[in-house]
């Protein structure tokens, strides 16, 4: 069974349609890039996995959204604990203004959790995992806005992994990052695919050549073509994939 | 080469007029305070701070209008405080933007717009007799509560709004359901604004006379007020007084400019001290 299953979503802004009958499956333990031009849907189609858009007012959604098998669209999902299973890093790095361990924290804590040697140790696990550990394991009283913005980037993704997710989406996760900080998140990809299913919307189509596994490429709303990411940047099938991976436009 | 001479010079003169104007502002500070000070400095002394008039409020101090005041900023905030938070955070986070958040904020503004001595018949009307509080510390302080309430709204709004979405997204992507979002991610970031507007509530509601003078403040009252539904001396109030009524105001002026002097004190420490507590979480809560 894929982990992943849209079939048919159209999604709409008010009137204006921003995703136009939009399938595809993705598998477990792999990752998966969204390309295509600004303004092209990529970003919506990702925030549809943790309901992020149900956020917008009058925001609607068409066709149907599975993860492992369950319809997260339909009737009686509780949003919060959907959104505990798909974790997800922002453009931006947004630490919230609380300590790098209160940061990690802070999930688990808003889930209930109040056993001090368990959070440490989970705190200690996501900072690993988010390849942090070495960088801050004397300073985590400190003030996570003293960390560079790199670091400040792979704290969210620790953030997100302390909650135990089994999926990770990454809006542009690099984009605000120079080229050392950005090699180091994309290392962390690889790293990271070992136990869950990426996600990532990405402007950089080196990046998306780097780290993916399968590539979709997107243009006005409209999924152009899905496939392995070898063969999408080097034999793409659709003209209009070809001109924007070449450069022609976009 | 003449024609940037002459914009220079009308350059010149336009930064001379709007700096001028503007240092004015703050000599009519100075000029107001050396004024109040220089007549009233004479009268201030412990006895002056700690004791009640005496002689037909000729003699003796203006304890009981210090504490009665006192007792009015903290009974106006024990109610303006919670509601006028709540409101704020009602508005910015929960209520659906559009037309009825647009109707509630006009109506905030509006009220904040009614004159002083409006909200004193008001209250006279509501508290003082149909709840039947009579002249008291309760119906004063709710009346000044509801002057106060528009600016608590208003700057707990302000101070939410000023918090990036980003840092809300980033505690609803991690399961955080939007109570626990403002209780631990945006309000603690707003407080430090949030915290000022209320000192500066504070600050206004001090030096109110209007709304006490129907609904609490005593002419002369020696002892203090043994509970909220007694009656308290207060400091403008007892100013307004020792101006205009008495039995001797030639010997009562001196004490009046003791009066304003001791209650403009208290409203430059209340502002100083927004201003203190605002630098001290800005720096403790630095945003990126």
């Amino acid at each position: 069974m894929n982990k992943i299953e849209v079939k048919n979503v159209d999604f709409f802004y008010g009137n204006f349609q921003a995703l136009k009958n939009i399938s595809l499956d993705i598998e477990a333990n792999k990752v998966v890039a969204f390309i295509g031009p600004s303004g092209c849907g990529k970003s919506t189609f990702i925030r549809i996995f943790n309901r992020m858009n149900d956020l917008i007012p009058e925001t609607r959604l068409k066709g149907s959204v599975k993860i492992d098998g369950v319809d997260i669209y339909q009737k009686g999902i509780d949003v919060d604990e959907l959104r505990k299973n798909v974790g997800m890093v922002f453009q931006r790095p947004n630490p919230f203004p609380k300590s790098i361990f209160d940061n990690v924290a802070y999930g688990l804590r808003v889930n209930g959790l109040k056993d001090k040697h368990f959070i440490c140790q989970k705190v200690e696990e996501s900072l690993k995992g988010a390849a942090l550990w070495e960088e801050v394991k004397d300073k985590l009283k400190e003030s996570a806005f003293a960390l560079s913005g790199g670091q400040q980037q792979r704290l969210c993704i620790a953030r997100a992994l302390a909650i135990s997710p089994s999926i990770l989406l990454m809006d542009e996760p690099a984009s605000a990052l120079d080229p050392i900080s950005t090699a180091k998140i994309e290392e962390l990809i690889w790293e990271l695919k070992k136990t869950y299913t990426i996600v990532i919307v990405t402007h950089n189509m080196q990046q998306a050549a780097r780290v993916s596994d399968k590539t979709a490429y997107f243009y006005l709303g409209e999924m152009i073509e899905y496939d392995d990411t070898k063969i999408i940047f080097t034999n793409p099938k659709k003209e209009s994939t070809q001109n924007y991976i070449t450069g022609r436009f976009g | 080469m003449n024609i940037t001479l002459k914009k220079r010079r009308s350059q010149h003169l336009a930064f001379g007029i709007v700096s001028l104007l503007t240092y004015s502002i703050v000599a009519i500070l100075i000029i107001i305070l050396a004024f109040i000070i220089i007549r009233g400095i004479g009268v201030i002394n412990w006895e002056f701070l700690s004791t009640a008039p005496t002689d037909g409020m000729t003699g003796g101090g203006i304890f009981p209008a210090i504490v009665g005041t006192c007792y009015l900023i903290l009974g106006s905030a024990a109610f303006a405080f919670p509601v006028g938070i709540m409101s704020g955070i009602y508005m910015n986070e929960y209520a659906p933007k559009g037309k009825l958040v647009r109707f509630i904020r006009m109506m905030t503004n509006n009220l904040s717009g009614i004159p002083s001595i409006v909200f004193g018949l008001f209250g006279m009307a509501l508290f003082v007799n149909k709840l039947s509080f009579g002249d008291s510390i309760l119906a004063g302080s709710l009346t000044l509560a509801l002057l106060s309430l528009p600016l608590v709204i208003r700057t707990t709004e302000e101070a939410l709004k000023a918090i990036p979405y980003s840092f809300r997204e980033g505690s609803y992507a991690l399961g955080a359901t939007k109570l626990q979002t403002i209780r631990r991610v945006t309000l603690p970031m707003a407080l430090p604004n949030i915290t000022t507007g209320l000192i500066l509530a504070v600050g206004r509601v001090s030096g109110e006379t209007a709304p006490i003078l129907f609904t609490c403040a005593a002419y002369f009252l020696p002892q203090l007020p043994s509970g909220v539904l007694d009656q308290c001396m207060a400091l403008p109030y007892h100013l307004y007084v020792l101006a205009t009524s008495g039995t001797n105001m030639e010997l009562q002026r001196p004490i009046a400019y003791g009066t304003a002097l001791v209650l403009i004190m208290i409203v430059l420490l209340v502002n100083i001290t927004a201003t203190v507590v605002r630098r001290y979480f800005a720096n403790k809560v630095k945003m990126n």
